[in-house]
């Protein structure tokens, strides 16, 4: 027992040496992706951030039609730049949720009027939690989620004209 | 011309290294060490007189920008400013590396100019066993980064270096950690020579005890200011990421905390033989696995400036050559280390087997978390690790320790009383009590663990004067006001966190010129936003008035700066510092349309993070001072009689 134990420092060096070897020679992809995909969307309460506009609760919104989630911030500045995608996304019939990040409601209620509001719904997310449990990195991020309430898609970054019909075509997939 | 006299004094550096050890190895073997121990003595002088000159004249090579060199044209650019010039040097891959062979060179010859206690053939295997590690990083210079390559033709001038680079915070903190880092090769020498020689005791102890002292004071400061310098550089408000790179310099500081409290066992008590060997082998092979983070890029981090993967190969196989073999060696010998004194449960010596115990798990945990992408990465999965995953396990275990830390220090070694103790931690659980219920109800319950904290760093600070009670504090020995302030020290940098983590306010929004925010009591104003120039920059500047009440408004003027070469972006933070806290302000990006992002933290006492850190630091300098002046005052004694 006591001999296994004097051994056990160089066993544990030799299993991490082994480990990094292979990460040495398998560099990662260093874009994170979010291990949600393909997963149901975790169970979020989120208040409503707007007097005018409901919060996000999945339990109430789990069955029926296919829907976007989208996570933003009036302070972030490509989500300005994705304003007018979103809008267009809205006009081809997708319903686009919305998380707002570390935000206050005036300052929403600014951005919406500058830029378009394209959200059925936007959740209230001042500590970062649903962002962290959804997986999403920074923002603006896209969730596309299927009728059964499962998460298909992740678009990281805002999101371009070029990437428009790719959504829309996720999002049919997912009835 | 200069440049290849730089790589001859490199190549004399490791013709000397070699000579280090096989003489140091025959002066081991031989009966009688002393004779030849002088030749290894002088031969480890002159190795450091080389590798300083090498690394000298690489810092003119920068200091002149000499485009003709090309990790100069690489890094440097003539109109930089002379401090940053001179910091480049070390700022890239080959010359911070040539930074740290040169202190292990230094640090070896500082062995064997100071160490007069142990035995010659221990020495002279420590000797031998310093330059046995040097080898490894000349070879790694010369083969594989070779900071002297010359560039032909020389271009006009050079590339600039990174801007977030470009700060007084570089110029000093990267050489302090090496210090550290590599100050901790001496313990780990000298472990290996006690090994090598079965020669383990208080005297060995004793020898070490001072290099793990500044080893560890060196790696303390500039873990203090690498926390500061990421808080105000990288402009997030963050003081501490949990990043693999902050995390690499973090496990060696928690290995030379535990060697630093059970060399004290065995220097004092001649307990804890193995697993001090153990744990002076550990904390420099942390330092290795740290300098092996940052420089392969093996890892993804916010703070690796001069990463290459390609290098990565060369270090971990002299990674695995010296901690595999220290291992081995230990994993050999130590079943010949006979068990030193043994001690009862309660008892001084227990509860520095528990802070030993303690600060393993959590160098455990926080190197399983740091290398748990890695796993994953084998099994097919991506995924990063970040604070929620230390918080949860790091922390607990924290403020277990923090608990051992307030009760250890009134323990007699050998034998006491868990009465006598209660007795005598009365009044810091009084006071972490009282201050568990005043600042719970203050805060609103929101984050109790940080309450927990902030009681406890109350408790702390009261039970770490204690051992100063009743002494004559003229005849006090430096060691304990040492261990007195550096406690202290750890109670003002955690109520630093908790007061961070339960009172900071943060504001973001776009806002217009002209617009008001209010974070905390303050109330900004976002006067103008304006061009200005720097030397080698341009950037957009906020002029903020800030003001509390009806005091006296004061301005703050955050930037965002573009440096042309290379072309990058910075955001400078502007920070004014107040008796009770920070006002800490970003300037982000515009919106096109008037509107600038802005970023604001009211942070109330988030200095005592790093005020704490220093005095922490303060405290090990004092000890080092008391131990420094009784080993010399024994020398003089032997002299004497």
């Amino acid at each position: 027992m006591k001999k296994l134990l004097i051994w056990l420092p160089l066993g544990l060096f030799v299993i991490v040496f082994a480990l990094v070897v292979n990460g040495l020679i398998e560099p990662s992809d260093r874009l994170v992706r979010s291990a949600m995909v393909g997963k149901p969307l975790p169970a979020l309460r989120l208040p409503p951030l707007l007097p005018d506009k409901d919060g996000i609760d999945t339990s109430a919104t789990r069955s029926g039609k296919p829907r976007m989630l989208n996570v933003f911030a009036s302070w972030c500045i490509p989500c300005v730049a994705e304003a007018p995608q979103l809008m267009k996304l809205k006009q081809a019939g997708a319903e686009i949720d919305a998380i707002a990040v570390r935000d206050t409601t005036g300052d929403v209620q600014a951005f919406l009027a500058r830029n378009g509001d394209p959200y059925t719904r936007i959740g209230d997310d001042r500590a970062m939690r649903a962002q962290l449990s959804l997986g999403s990195s920074g923002v603006p991020e896209t969730f596309v989620i299927d009728s059964r309430g499962v998460i298909v898609d992740q678009h990281i970054g805002d999101i371009r004209a070029e990437d428009v019909p790719k959504l829309l075509a996720a999002l049919e997939k997912a009835k | 011309m200069i440049a290849e006299a730089g790589l001859a004094a490199l190549w004399l550096a490791t013709a000397f290294a070699i000579a280090q050890l096989m003489l140091g190895a025959a002066a081991a073997r031989a009966g009688d060490a002393a004779m030849m121990l002088a030749g290894v003595r002088r031969i480890a002088l002159l190795q450091a007189v080389f590798a300083l000159g090498a690394f000298l004249i690489l810092i003119r090579l920068f200091a002149t920008s000499d485009m003709s060199v090309l990790l100069v044209a690489q890094n440097s650019h003539s109109l930089k400013p002379m401090l940053y010039k001179i910091a480049g040097a070390w700022g890239n891959h080959e010359g911070s590396m040539l930074l740290w062979v040169t202190v292990l060179a230094v640090a070896g010859a500082g062995v064997s100019l100071f160490e007069r206690r142990l035995a010659a053939g221990t020495l002279a295997a420590t000797l031998a066993a310093q330059a046995a590690i040097a080898i490894g990083f000349y070879a790694f210079l010369a083969f594989a980064s070779n900071p002297f390559a010359r560039l032909n033709p020389a271009p006009a001038d050079g590339q600039g270096l990174n801007p977030l680079l470009q700060d007084p915070g570089l110029a000093f903190h990267p050489p302090t950690l090496y210090l550290g880092y590599v100050g901790l090769s001496v313990a780990f020498s000298f472990a290996v020579a006690a090994l090598l020689m079965r020669d383990v005791g208080p005297a060995f102890a004793k020898a070490m005890r001072p290099w793990v002292l500044g080893a560890w004071i060196f790696l303390t400061i500039g873990i203090t200011a690498g926390s500061y310098w990421a808080y105000y550089e990288l402009g997030w408000g963050g003081w501490w990421f949990w990043d693999p790179v902050e995390n690499a310099s973090l496990m060696p500081w928690l290995a030379a905390t535990a060697l630093l409290h059970s060399v004290n066992v065995l220097a004092t008590r001649d307990g804890l033989r193995a697993w001090t060997l153990m744990l002076a082998v550990v904390a420099f092979s942390m330092s290795m696995v740290g300098t092996f983070l940052v420089r392969s890029g093996i890892l993804v981090s916010v703070h690796a400036f001069a990463v290459d993967p390609t290098r990565g190969s060369f270090l971990l196989a002299l990674l695995g050559l010296y901690i595999g073999g220290a291992l081995a060696l230990f994993g050999a010998r130590v079943g010949t280390v006979t068990q030193g004194a043994t001690f009862q449960l309660i008892s001084r010596e227990a509860a520095l087997v528990l802070n030993n115990l303690l600060l393993s798990v959590i160098l455990g945990v926080v190197l399983i978390g740091t290398l748990y992408p890695l796993v994953a990465q084998a099994m097919g999965v991506q995924l990063s690790i970040g604070a929620p995953f230390f918080e949860k396990t790091a922390v607990p275990i924290a403020l277990a320790l923090v608990a051992g830390t307030a009760a250890g220090p009134l323990l007699r070694w050998r034998k006491d009383s868990a009465q006598a103790l209660l007795s005598r931690l009365t009044i810091p659980v009084a006071i972490t009590g009282v201050s568990f219920a005043l600042f719970f109800a203050l805060s609103g319950g929101d984050s109790p663990i940080a309450v927990v904290v902030l009681a406890l760093a109350f408790g702390l600070a009261a039970a770490s004067v204690a051992p100063l009670w009743k002494r004559k504090l003229r005849r006090t020995p430096l060691p304990i006001w040492g261990m007195v302030v550096a406690h202290l020290g750890i109670a003002v940098s955690l109520a630093g966190m908790a007061a961070d983590t339960l009172f900071k306010q943060e504001r973001l929004a776009a806002v217009a010129v002209g617009d008001a925010l209010h974070v905390g009591p303050f109330k900004v104003l976002l006067a103008d936003v304006r061009p200005t120039v720097g030397p080698n920059w341009s950037a957009m500047e906020a002029r903020l008035r800030v003001q509390r009440g009806t005091s006296a408004p004061f301005e703050l003027t955050p930037q965002q700066r573009f440096f042309s070469s290379p072309p990058t972006n910075t955001s400078e933070a502007a920070i004014v510092t107040l008796w009770d806290g920070q006002v800490y302000t970003v300037l982000g990006a515009p919106d096109g349309a008037g509107r600038w992002q802005l970023r604001l933290w009211w942070k109330p006492f988030v200095t005592l993070i790093w005020a704490g850190g220093g005095l922490v630091a303060l405290g090990g300098l004092i000890a080092l001072a008391g131990r420094l002046r009784s080993g010399w005052r024994a020398a003089r004694e032997e002299a004497w009689a």
